[in-house]
């Protein structure tokens, strides 16, 4: 049975608020609790390891998965393995994200390594969403590995969000992409306190007019640290563009270390990186327009970070 | 009614100390328009963020409807009714124009705030969602400024060279929506400008040059006085813009 705090941190990474419809697989405290398949989205549980195969048949269209992951006890270090086989014309959307109330004083950490096939022509919009609370000290760790296939004609957006309450994210994510294929990535980061946040990210585009674009853009207060390290080679006629945006504040600080390679003379690549203060003319503006100089902060934060 | 007295600004620059404006003595009425004009780096913008609260006199006292409001911050000016449509409007990665206006209109603004790009000459469906960053062009930036005043309620308004960036012809026909819209608030208007087709529409034109209130009276009385002066930084300014007429302007 899903408690009172199960469900707000259902709210927080998976903006559900009560039992999804479609395929999904609620998995609490390294257990999984609630489990359902459709007629045309199978998931079953591995037999090797912890984890579950999720199989979503050829040409299924505008259905979802929703796979949140809730710890909310502390000590437990959990680690999970999930498949995604996105059969050829699919569209789908995969809702993850893991949420942690941690009560304790010791740590609480969830490990995922997601690896998706993202088959021919299919689509697949992935939204992830990491969230931390909790009374105790006890850190709320979440180090996710996400490898992705992309075969010819496929699509894949991913939008990777951590707002507050983690304390120490190692985000690995990798993708391959064959002719055609089109990855977007999207991460919003907002770390505070004594957090640390990595994301490390390595697309490699081998096929003929494969495209790629990451837009990175975080915000980092207090004493927080976050590293950026996005990288996309190109091997064939293709086109990559990578952007990363971090608002710095109090003594924080940050790094980004984009890098583009090209391996092919046809391999058009960008990178962008950009890490400031808010603009005191931006706050000077919405003041006058009646906001106190908190609220003007927030609006602009929040804003950057949509 | 704005009032300032003996008001004087020196700021801390790089060069040392640079004493920006001295001595203004202004009374500013209800329900009037005024054009402040004269030379680039007479102290123009300097007045009117001390009006907002922008910058801190160094000596004087600024007034409005008899409140001395020369310790009041920006937040707080805001909420008395000054607004200030900035020469130089920033831009917010992610805040749409849209999300702008309801922030300028206030929570309780009746009606869609959006109605208020048609004033500005821009079309509600195209732009209320779009943001307000660097994909916008110089001059509507410039118009969605404008309309973040006409959003709001306000005692005193200004616009500081808002025609920069708008075509003459568009230019025309907001100067007078403004009018009409804040004729209906009682709002003192006050416009930053070079424009000669804005001078011609105030009740009353102030000339700032070095610093100081160089003139102050009706049209009629400045015109002469100032037409050497204005001619000069007018042709000078038209230069500038024909560069920057690069726009949409349906
Ligand atoms: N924050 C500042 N620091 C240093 N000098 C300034 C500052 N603001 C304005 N000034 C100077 O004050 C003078 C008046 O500027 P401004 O008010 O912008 O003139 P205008 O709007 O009439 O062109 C200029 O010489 C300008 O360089
Ligand atoms: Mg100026």
């Amino acid at each position: 049975m899903l408690s009172a705090i199960d469900k707000r941190i259902l709210a927080q990474v998976a903006d559900l608020h009560e039992i999804p419809q479609g395929a999904y697989n609620i998995r609490k405290n390294g257990m999984g609790v609630q489990r359902n398949s459709t007629a045309n989205i199978e998931i079953k549980a591995k037999e090797d390891k912890p984890g579950i195969d999720i199989i979503v048949k050829p040409g299924t269209k505008g259905e979802s998965v929703h796979i949140p992951v809730i710890l909310t006890a502390e000590g437990l270090e959990d680690m999970v393995y999930n498949t995604f086989e996105i059969g050829e014309g699919a569209d789908v959307l995969v809702v993850a994200g893991c949420g942690i109330h941690n009560p304790g004083s010791e740590k609480a950490e969830h490990n995922g390594i997601h690896e998706f096939f993202i088959r021919k022509g299919a689509r697949m919009r992935y939204v992830e969403k990491h969230y931390g609370e909790g009374e105790g000290t006890g850190k709320k760790v979440l180090n996710p590995r996400t490898v992705l296939h992309l075969e010819e004609g496929a699509t894949a957006e991913l939008e990777l969000v951590q707002i507050r309450g983690v304390d120490n994210t190692k985000r690995y994510t990798e993708a391959r992409l064959e002719r055609k294929a089109h990855l977007v990535i999207t991460e919003r980061m907002l770390t505070h306190g004594d957090q640390y946040a990595e994301s490390d990210i390595l697309i490699e585009l081998t096929g003929e007019d494969a495209t790629t674009q990451v837009i990175s853009r975080s915000v980092a207060q207090d004493r927080s640290k976050q590293i950026f390290y996005p990288r996309v080679v190109g091997q064939n006629k293709c086109r990559g563009h990578v952007q990363c945006d971090a608002i710095i504040m109090d003594e924080a600080q940050v790094r980004a270390i984009p890098e583009i390679a090209a391996n092919h003379s046809d391999a058009q690549l960008v990178h962008e990186a950009a890490i400031g203060k808010i603009a005191g003319e931006q706050i000077i503006k919405l003041m006058s327009l009646g906001l106190s100089e908190k609220e003007a902060e927030e609006t602009i934060l929040q804003g950057f970070l949509k | 009614m704005l009032e300032l007295k003996d008001v004087s600004l020196t700021i801390e620059g790089e060069k040392g100390t640079v004493e920006i404006l001295h001595n203004i003595n202004l009374t500013l009425e209800d329900r009037r328009f005024y054009v402040i004009t004269g030379p680039n780096g007479g102290g123009k913008s300097s007045l009117a963020k001390l009006l907002m609260g922008i910058y801190r006199p160094t000596s004087g006292r600024i007034m409005l409807d008899g409140q001395d409001i020369t310790d009041l911050d920006i937040t707080e000016r805001a909420r008395l009714g000054v607004g200030y449509a900035f020469q130089q409007p920033p831009r917010f990665k992610g805040l749409t124009v849209k999300e702008l206006l309801q922030l300028a209109a206030g929570k309780n603004s009746p009606g869609n705030v959006c109605n208020y790009l048609f004033d500005v000459g821009l079309c509600p469906q195209d732009y209320q969602d779009r943001d307000v960053d660097a994909s916008l062009s110089g001059g509507e930036l410039k118009r969605i400024e404008i309309a973040t005043l006409l959003a709001r309620k306000l005692k005193v308004a200004l616009y500081d060279e808002p025609e920069a960036g708008i075509d003459l012809w568009s230019f025309g026909r907001l100067t007078e929506t403004f009018k009409a819209l804040h004729k209906k608030n009682g709002t003192t208007i006050i416009i930053i400008s070079h424009q000669e087709r804005i001078l011609s529409l105030a009740d009353e034109l102030i000339m700032i040059a070095d610093g100081t209130v160089r003139e102050k009276g009706t049209k009629e009385e400045i015109w002469p006085l100032i037409m050497d002066e204005i001619g000069c930084v007018c042709s000078k300014d038209c230069i500038e813009r024909a560069d920057n007429n690069a726009e949409c302007n349906r």
